[in-house]
């Protein structure tokens, strides 16, 4: 183990040369590019046994990847917010294909307006494509999850984004424990693959036209694969925990136990959250966070055990769904809680978009609001914060 | 290289009868010819198109060698991933066999959405083969224009209509821009002269780097001519200079069969319903251009030949 500063792209980056992938196809974008950058370096000092395919779109990255996978290899590559967004047709073919690959994605906005900040409209653009996706709190969480995911996405034989905030955390210096090379490739194991179109004597079709009599047990199939996926990380993370001492699940408690008020929230908003709940209960005020690092798969009933008896909730939002109500984080939520008997009374916040800096104080006047709902007086059930109305 | 007949007929189709391309489908014998020429140790990347949808309706399949399909624009990526995962996994001792690539796309996933994606592979230098079936519109989606679709032709997207006669653009030279990539071997090919495309797969396929063969390949149903005729037509597109059978090798252009005697260019128009309206008497100017640039271009290769350029 060794105790080293690096941000959230040096992380992954680093997360990437000790996975050692077959192929990574990439293509540098604002503020993911750092960690093309420095896998490239290492493809250039031999420090990786990689081919590195630097392409000329990140729909052609996405479509190299998928054909690599499909071939049999171990395939990682790393993108946000527009590029992502220019990788969406290819992002339903390799969950459909069931190919594991694992994309290190830096969460900025998409346009327009074109802004190159954090907010999560890049991954939430993907929610419906087939990827697992977790969200980080900080560099240590970035660096632990992109090996985790690996070993989930080969069992679960379907792909996943590891995403974390732009700038926010991509930029900033953290501390981390570095696990030794020996011990990703031991954690990670050898890819193994049961059909490859590169076995010429044993040749398969993959990708055929398929039309009403097949398509639908086709997708059937992946919505299964995707129902089965939290154990499956569940146990990846346990194990994970037990070799290394961090564990995350689908989703973290904060100060939960005998909360009565909530603040549900993804990526490094969870860190101020978690200072403010703090604050709070010096207090006295039975607060608590909800942070939820799986958004695919859905952790429906571990959102419910930990919501279940709270009586007031503020999903957080770093995206707007443009549904005329709640965005997407919300939306989710107060649709899981709808199977409980003791619901909390939820209210959805918009926040952080394009960048805009959320301060402890802002999330303290979402307490603050759930306080006056609390004694009786009303407020919109979805909210803008820190936006100039 | 010599294609033996005798020889091939020995070894089997890899691309197996059964599938459902229309009678008399160019695109289809292009595909037959080309693995045939490969050989049993070849994996193919298919863009969406007639091609990928006639031989593959699942759980049919048509291809007796590995096959993969992605999208429409992203053969050539797809194919260099597949490559990029060989070249990673040979390195690891994990797989030994030699292997050849190649991506097919018609005129639509290649001139025009796929360009990009093709141009980079090229650039990239992957060792791969990237077959061009241009059958000179979208046929798949019921016969649109493309960039491929020749001057005067009439398509859906095109008409001939009562002021509109047909396409008013000329089609752009793929073959020329992919040779401008500087890459080691491009030819055209028309699948009627078989033993010059065969003899042009077996060659790319024998070179290290990035290859690209653009073959023509007539569509009975988008040219509107009769199913028997395809071979026919094909080879008048050849004889009639419209498509010129040559090599680019190491930047130099090469002529590799040439028509006795050229055929008027009206002689294969004729026998296509796309180019029926130029025959009317105020569209007989189109002709007249269209053998003009037909002249021209010809005058231009055999300069570059003759140059050694």
């Amino acid at each position: 183990m060794k105790v080293v500063a690096k941000t959230a792209n040096e992380a992954m980056a680093e997360a990437m040369r000790q996975i050692n992938p077959d192929v990574v196809a990439a293509y540098p974008i604002t503020p993911s590019t750092e960690i093309v950058q420095i896998f490239s370096r290492f493809v250039a000092d031999g420090e990786v046994d990689t081919e590195f395919v630097p392409v000329e779109s990140e729909h052609s990255a996405a479509s190299a990847c998928t054909g690599a996978a499909a071939a049999g290899a171990r395939v990682m590559t790393a993108t946000s917010s527009q590029g992502l967004a220019l990788m969406n047709e290819v992002l339903f073919v390799t969950p459909a294909l069931r190919l594991p690959i694992v994309i290190c994605a830096i969460n900025r906005t998409l346009s327009a307006p074109i802004n190159i900040h954090c907010d999560h409209s890049d991954t939430m653009d993907q929610r419906d494509s087939g990827w697992m996706q977790f969200y980080v709190e900080d560099s240590q969480e970035a660096y632990d999850s992109v090996i985790q995911a690996v070993r989930i996405t080969e069992e679960a034989f379907l792909p996943a984004i590891v995403s974390a905030d732009a700038f926010i955390l991509s930029h900033s210096l953290q501390r981390i424990e570095m696990l030794e090379d020996e011990e990703v490739q031991d954690f990670i194991g050898e890819h193994k693959t049961p059909y490859s179109v590169l076995d010429v004597d044993n040749p398969i079709t993959v990708g055929p036209l398929d039309l009403q009599d097949y398509y639908f047990e086709h997708k059937r199939g992946e919505a299964e694969a995707m129902r089965k996926t939290p154990p499956i990380i569940k146990k990846v993370d346990r194990e994970f925990g037990e070799r290394f001492g961090r564990e995350y699940g689908l989703i973290e408690e904060y100060r939960i136990k005998d909360a009565n008020k909530a603040i549900v929230v993804m990526g490094s908003t969870a860190g101020t959250a978690k200072e403010v709940v703090d604050t709070l209960r010096q207090d006295g005020e039975k607060v608590g966070v909800v942070k939820v690092k799986a958004f695919r798969p859905w952790p429906r009933e571990d959102i419910n055990k930990s919501l279940e008896g709270l009586e007031y909730v503020a999903v957080m939002d770093r995206a707007e769904g443009m549904n005329g109500f709640g965005s997407p984080l919300f939306t989710e939520v107060r649709s899981s809680l709808y199977e409980i008997d003791k619901r909390p009374d939820i209210y959805g916040y918009v926040y952080g978009l394009g960048g805009r800096d959320v301060k402890p104080r802002d999330l303290k006047k979402v307490f603050d609001d759930l306080k006056k709902v609390e004694s009786g007086k009303k407020i919109e059930r979805v909210n803008y914060l820190g936006v100039r109305e | 290289m010599a294609i033996n007949l005798k020889e091939l007929s020995k070894q089997g189709d890899f691309l197996t009868s059964g599938h459902r391309a229309c009678a008399g489908c160019g695109p289809a014998i292009a595909l037959r010819q080309a693995l045939l020429a490969a050989g049993k140790d070849t994996v193919v990347a298919n863009a969406t198109g007639c091609m990928e949808v006639v031989t593959t309706i699942f759980p049919y399949t048509a291809w007796k060698v590995p096959w993969i399909h992605s999208l429409f624009e992203n053969a050539a990526a797809t194919i260099s991933g597949v490559e990029a995962a060989y070249k990673a996994l040979k390195r690891k001792g994990k797989i030994s066999k030699d292997i050849n690539f190649i991506a097919f796309g018609g005129d639509g996933g290649t001139y025009d959405i796929g360009l990009q994606a093709l141009s980079g592979t090229m650039e990239r230098g992957h060792n791969i083969l990237y077959i061009c079936y241009d059958n000179e519109a979208y046929m798949n989606t019921g016969i649109q224009r493309s960039g491929a679709t020749p001057y005067g032709a009439h398509t859906t997207t095109s008409p001939a209509g009562k002021k509109i006669p047909g396409k008013t653009q000329w089609r752009k030279d793929l073959t020329e821009i992919i040779a401008a990539h500087d890459i080691p071997y491009v030819a055209q090919a028309t699948i009627s002269e078989w033993r010059d495309y065969m003899g042009k797969v077996q060659k790319a396929l024998s070179i290290k780097g990035p290859k690209f063969i653009n073959v023509l390949a007539p569509c009975q149903l988008g040219w509107y001519y009769k199913s028997e005729d395809t071979i026919k037509i094909a080879n008048l597109a050849f004889r009639t200079r419209f498509w010129p059978l040559y090599e680019v090798e190491n930047g130099v252009h090469r002529i590799t069969k040439e028509p006795k005697k050229a055929v008027p260019v009206e002689e294969w128009l004729k026998l296509q319903g796309r180019f029926r309206h130029l025959f009317k008497d105020e569209n007989r100017k189109i002709i007249e251009k269209i053998q003009k640039r037909v002249d021209e271009r010809w005058k231009r290769l055999k300069a570059l030949e003759e140059a050694g350029l």
